[in-house]
């Protein structure tokens, strides 16, 4: 297997989804090719940072309020019917 | 090519159980769907946007949208990946609306990034999370995310973030399943050589080669 090979399976490898004789070839690949094996390690723990991380989270009282701002316009969409958009 | 992820039939969700409570008027059933995915919303539209307050305009707008069209809603998909879609919409609209100009083809993207390989002798070590305390961490996923193309962030969000299937993501997003994969694969590739800058930066004013 090549490194572009590799690369190109890379997402799937990663994601577990890979049939065994595929995921076999590239865990071979892996045992002996040192930049993949980084590559590969980097992009892991890339996916892993941004997973555990808390960019962007709504605090609670923001939260409170946008749940009270929508649920009083959905109220008044109920009243005033179906608007067209 | 591997089959992936199928679809497994599942009885009733809890979610639809809400979904249908809600179809039917009642609204606390509604405001628990709100309050179940409020945070994801905010969090994709923060993410597309890049802008506090457009995110939170996401988050109202894309609520009362689901509500209003609620009676459309099929149940053919998962309620939240419908949701997630018109909030996908309802962002791209801000940004597009900011930033007319910056309307680029993704595909155009894909085909001109490089597709060199990366080369790397070392691998990040420490690991990241002890080099830099969480307010450096966070400064610097940030910068990175967001020098991402908009529509290579939104996969990203997507999948690695928020947790949509691949299919999922392609339903979301309109898209088809391998351009969801190309695009994951380039934005995975791009977020880690933009944040081996950092990490590596880090390690040779350290001393390392």
């Amino acid at each position: 297997m090549k490194c572009s090979e590799f690369l190109n399976e890379l997402t799937n490898y990663l994601d577990g989804v890979l049939d065994a004789r595929t995921k076999s070839e590239l865990d071979d690949h892996l045992a002996w090719c040192h930049n993949c094996y980084v590559v590969c390690d980097t992009t892991r723990k890339t996916i892993e940072i941004y997973r555990d991380s808390e960019l962007y989270e709504l605090p609670d009282d923001l939260r409170t309020r946008l749940r009270s701002a929508i649920m009083t316009k959905c109220s008044e969409h109920k009243k005033s019917g179906p608007a067209s958009s | 090519m591997s089959t992936i992820q199928p679809n497994i039939e599942q009885p009733v969700s809890e979610e639809m159980q809400l979904v249908r409570r809600a179809k039917r008027g009642d609204d606390s059933a509604f405001e628990e769907l709100v309050r179940r995915y409020d945070r994801n919303v905010f969090r994709i539209a923060q993410h597309i946007t890049q802008n506090r307050e457009d995110a939170e305009d996401v988050v109202q707008e894309a609520f009362l949208k689901a509500y209003g069209n609620l009676a459309k809603f099929q149940e053919q998909s998962k309620f939240y990946t419908w949701l997630v879609r018109i909030a996908v919409n309802e962002a791209l609209m801000k940004l597009r609306r900011r930033k007319p100009e910056r309307t680029v083809s993704l595909d155009e993207e894909v085909k001109t990034e490089d597709d060199s390989l990366p080369r790397e002798v070392a691998d990040w070590s420490p690991n990241p999370e002890q080099m830099y305390n969480q307010a450096e961490l966070r400064d610097i996923l940030t910068r990175t995310i967001q020098g991402l193309p908009e529509g290579f962030r939104t996969v990203f969000v997507l999948r690695d973030k928020e947790g949509l299937s691949t299919e999922e993501t392609a339903e979301a997003l309109g898209l088809s399943i391998p351009a969801v994969k190309s695009r994951l694969l380039r934005a995975r590739l791009q977020l880690r050589e933009r944040l081996n800058r950092y990490f590596r930066k880090r390690a040779s004013g350290d001393g390392d080669q």
